[in-house]
């Protein structure tokens, strides 16, 4: 059975108590005003919620997945798109710290982990996320140099990124498959641009679009890992630190579902009495209950395998698809329990609606994660 | 310089949870089973007040508490918000205690734990509110005492200039060390615990001592040493009182102000030129 520690429910209530001050009274008037609220980072650094998971010698809070699941939750309680933010930010420590050189590390990881520099990973193209190995992106090596050409789609954190992990094709093998290679692209790199900025249905507080390299040139040094560790480091970073984050935000905002509807049943007087003395809605709160504690359940079994260092895609897949899933359906009931209140902007419900729905690409759809889960289940 | 501070902390329920709250008739004690506690809000600005200082100066922060052993967790919190160690002072016999007896184990706490230049608490606690805990502290450890400061510098090595917020004042005063302090809400934002303090603060030193550990006259603590004991509790009815006023429109309304006046409430005087 999985518990938390002393000090992880601890940092639940610090984390709580901070974002409650801090994000909580903002979120609304950043998700309507499509504001990412990059303004906090410094103090998101410091307070050691961005790099949970990087060690303190690269300027980390040196602790597990656990507590990173924490940090997201409580950040995804009351804004989820600043909790993608974060989230998008540690796949670039994510990736550098699993497959960069001691040089690398050294050079990046202390201002992402700080929160001073923002970081991103574009991946996805116009092609695809899950199918990455169709991408067009190119890097040919010319005159000792790397030339970047390509264009990445729906990327988080696009036009805030100090540091950009790029994949690319780099060739291809004897048998003709692409070569898929990494590289680190700082932000004022000549050809390295933002394009442009999506409007999305939800998570309005995070931002996303379009990231282009036109004659890019990087050194050597740049390249994260070796050439045609490409492959490895996205699949790596997109189900341990994607898949897993967004578990976390999911479970977030599942709890804030139900947190909603309780605070709605119990203050909503009808026939004289709280709502909540309805057999239906004690039925909604039973049902969102469920649906919370069976994703977090998930999620938090999937994160301390992680830090054990066991095999945990099948469990992160798991895990997202609860969360999600269950955040959608639990969005929807308290919408139909709060009546009219409910499709008010004045209440969250309806925000944890769209946040839910267009949380559900990042680190794979629920149709993705169920052949994940089903793959790992039919090799028993 | 380097400043030795200790700063008094109560754990108190946390004020979300007090509709929760109830009293038992019997022991005349307010029920916190099921309640969370907290740090007493305005002892995080004393404690706050204590890291600037030792961020400044350098020096040592000790957070005292007493209390039942559950307080533990917010010591724990203290010191993850910065403090370099803690002491509960906990023990059966405590059970009970009115500010004097708190005040009096508290002093002994700290006699026990060294010789401090500065004692900081907050003005109150946000349970029992009666804000007398810091004079009668400082009045056992016979060393001078402000209470509402909101804003102190050092004068000299050996003085502090504190200003003390008054009904429609400030008064300024200067006062030697050793000495207490009880700060106001205002006197600065208590900083955010971080994920590293709170990774840090288990390994630092909690000291739990008992009425055998602290040197105390047993006749001045818990319940047996509490001048103070609590009368007849009663929880008043909020229900309310209907009656039917039968009659047309006017008689109602005459009958109305006749029992509004009867029950001490005049209708305002109708003035001049409000018409009709």
């Amino acid at each position: 059975m999985f518990t938390f520690t002393e000090e992880q429910e601890m940092l639940r209530k610090v984390i709580r108590e901070f974002v409650e001050a801090e994000v909580a009274p903002k979120a609304q008037e950043w998700d309507e005003a499509n504001h990412c609220p990059v303004e906090l980072f410094p103090m998101l650094g410091e307070m050691g919620i961005v790099g949970t998971f990087v060690p303190e010698e690269y300027g980390g809070a040196g602790l597990g997945f656990v507590e990173r699941s924490i940090c997201l939750e409580e950040l995804a309680r009351h804004s989820a798109g600043l909790a993608i933010t974060v989230m998008a930010h540690q796949l670039c420590m994510g990736g550098i710290l699993n497959f960069g050189s001691e040089e690398q590390k050294k050079k990046y990881l202390p201002d992402l982990a700080t929160g001073k520099k923002i970081g991103s990973l574009s991946l996805t193209e116009a092609t695809g996320g899950s199918n990455f190995m169709g991408q067009k992106s190119t890097g040919e090596y010319k005159d000792w140099q790397w030339v970047i050409n390509g264009r990445k789609c729906f990327i988080t954190n696009s036009h805030l990124a100090d540091v950009d992990l790029w994949t690319v094709i780099t060739g291809q093998n004897e048998k003709g498959k692409p070569i898929m290679t990494a590289f680190i692209i700082d932000k004022d790199t000549p050809g390295h641009t933002a394009g442009r900025t999506e409007h999305k249905l939800g998570l309005c507080s995070s931002n996303t679009g379009d990231v282009s390299c036109v004659n890019v040139k990087l050194s050597p040094q740049q390249m994260l890992s070796q050439e045609g560790d490409g492959p490895k480091i996205a699949l790596s970073t997109i189900q341990e630190v994607g898949r897993a984050g967004m578990s976390a935000i999911c479970l977030g905002i599942l709890r804030g579902c139900l947190e909603e509807s309780v605070k709605f049943s119990n203050e909503r007087i009808i026939y004289g009495k709280p709502l909540n003395k309805l057999m239906n809605i004690q039925f909604t709160i039973a049902e969102n209950k469920l649906d919370y504690e069976s994703a977090k359940l998930l999620t938090y079994r999937a994160a301390s395998m992680k830090d054990k260092g066991l095999l945990c895609a099948c469990e992160f897949a798991l895990a997202k698809y609860a969360g999600n899933e269950g955040a959608i359906r639990a969005a929807k009931r308290t919408i139909d329990m709060m009546g009219g209140y409910g499709v008010i902007n004045e209440y969250p419900i309806g925000r944890f609606l769209r946040d839910t729905l267009a949380g559900s690409t990042a680190g794979g759809t629920s149709d993705i994660l169920k052949v994940v889960i089903a793959a790992e289940t039919l090799k028993r | 310089m380097k400043l030795n501070i200790a700063v008094c902390i109560k754990s108190v329920p946390d004020p979300e949870w007090y509709e929760k709250i109830t009293i038992d008739i019997k022991t005349k004690t307010i029920t916190r089973k099921g309640i969370p506690s907290i740090i007493n809000p305005v002892d995080k600005n004393a404690l706050e007040a204590a890291l600037q200082l030792k961020e400044q100066f350098g020096g040592k922060v000790t957070v005292v508490c007493m209390a039942p052993p559950g307080a533990t967790n917010e010591l724990y919190e203290a010191m993850a918000m910065g403090a370099d160690e803690a002491a509960l002072l906990s023990d059966l016999a405590f059970a009970g205690a009115d500010t004097l007896a708190t005040s009096y184990t508290l002093a002994q706490g700290l006699n026990k734990l060294g010789k401090f230049d500065l004692v900081l608490t907050g003005t109150e606690s946000a349970d029992g509110a009666t804000a007398q805990v810091p004079a009668q502290l400082a009045e056992w450890l016979k060393i001078p005492h402000l209470w509402n400061v909101k804003e102190f510098t050092f004068a000299t090595e050996q003085e502090l200039h504190a200003k003390v917020k008054m009904d429609d004042a400030v008064g300024e005063y200067v006062i030697q060390l050793p000495a207490l302090l009880a700060v106001s809400r205002e006197i600065n934002k208590p900083r955010y615990t971080t994920a590293m303090g709170v990774m840090k603060a288990r390994k630092k030193t909690l000291t739990i001592l008992n009425k055998n550990d602290i040197d105390v006259n047993k006749s001045l603590i818990g319940q047996v040493g509490s001048p103070t004991w609590s009368g007849d509790i009663s929880i008043p009815s909020l229900a309310r009182k209907g009656q039917e006023l039968i009659g047309t429109p006017e008689e109602i309304a005459t009958q109305l102000i006749a029992k509004l006046r009867a029950a001490g409430i005049n209708p305002a005087k109708r003035r001049e030129g409000d018409g009709k």
